[in-house]
């Protein structure tokens, strides 16, 4: 399996998805400059790091949903190639209309920098089919605009075509307002795209894909897309 | 004294002065979040408004005021360009209102 890191000015968390899918996962990588205007040949997932691209000017990931390279991971998605935002990548996709609603302002206003509990709502999707079932995962958040909103419509059309891959939880896996660390609409923290080949989430996985590191319980979303060969 | 002069080339020549003529126009682009959507910025200022003496001072919402300069070939072009580049990247539609002023320089 071969993975493609998207670098875009302001990406910080490039180096920690490379070493995850090099070491964690064991898999060839590389990283890809966001001017590119290819993609390296014989690629299986394009993952979007965190970061602050572009600073976050205008609107958290809308001038990198321009740059050249997200052309190239457009079309890679709708050939059905894998793509995977984490955080500001979340922000990118869904500013590129890979994903639907918006990511608002945290409803606290503050950087929230902490592990999270999720509950993996669909165990059926690429990124998630080596979860260990009702396995309830913890992985870091840091992020200031990961409030996920959308309209009632499009609420109940990600909670009936299970669209929604993950939702903040508590220890136990019980999805309360207090386990919800930004406001997001139906403690919602990752969702899939339709056709299930594009997953955006504001946690990192990648930040805990070595046991070395305190916990390796991301490593079931890299290991996952290993699956799908 | 007589000039020979052929209409074809006259009109042409107007014709594409008249498409070359661009105007330049600034443009002033207001974005709000919709109004269904709460303004997490908007509420702390006014917690922190309401913490001094400005109990008076009420709904408060925070926007983002964007000023740019369009080349057109009239005002209802430059709107039209403005509005387009609003849809594609100044705003978000999904979350936010617009609305623009545009006039001559």
């Amino acid at each position: 399996m071969k993975y493609g890191v998207v670098v875009f000015p302001g990406s910080n968390c490039d180096h920690d998805a490379w070493w995850a899918a090099k070491y964690s996962a064991k898999q060839q990588v590389e990283f890809i400059w966001h001017k590119d205007n290819v993609l390296p040949d014989g690629l299986d997932c394009v993952i979007l790091p965190g970061g602050f691209s572009y600073g976050d000017y205008l609107r958290c990931g809308s001038i990198a949903s321009h740059s050249s390279i997200m052309k190239e991971v457009i079309s890679f998605a709708n050939k059905g190639g894998l793509v995977i935002g984490i955080c500001n990548g979340f922000q990118i996709l869904i500013e590129a209309e890979l994903l639907p609603g918006a990511l608002l302002r945290n409803a606290s206003l503050h950087f929230v920098c902490k592990d999270v509990f999720l509950k993996t709502m669909n165990f059926s999707t690429p990124f998630t089919n080596k979860i260990t079932k009702d396995k309830i995962i913890r992985i870091p958040i840091a992020h200031g605009d990961g409030n996920y909103f959308a309209t009632p419509e499009l609420i109940d059309e990600l909670e009936s075509e299970n669209s929604i891959v993950f939702k903040y939880c508590n220890e136990n896996g019980d999805i309360l307002e207090s386990a919800n660390p930004n406001g997001s609409l139906n403690n919602i923290a990752g969702i899939i795209n339709k056709r299930g080949n594009v997953l955006g989430m504001m946690p990192h996985p990648e930040r805990y894909s070595d046991i070395v590191l305190g916990c390796n319980d991301g490593l079931n979303v890299f290991e996952s897309m290993l699956n799908n060969d | 004294m007589f000039i020979n002069v052929n209409i074809n080339n006259v009109i042409y020549i107007i014709k594409n002065k008249r498409t070359n003529e661009m105007n330049t126009y600034s443009a002033s682009v207001k974005i709000m979040l919709h109004n269904g959507i709460l303004d997490v910025q908007g509420k702390a200022v006014e917690n922190a408004l309401h913490s001094i003496e400005f109990q008076q001072i009420n709904k408060v919402r925070i926007g983002k005021y964007v000023e740019l300069q369009v080349s057109a070939e009239s005002q209802e072009d430059a709107k039209k360009i403005v509005e387009d580049a609003c849809e594609k990247l100044i705003a978000n539609p999904i979350i936010e209102d617009y609305q623009i002023r545009i006039e001559e320089k």
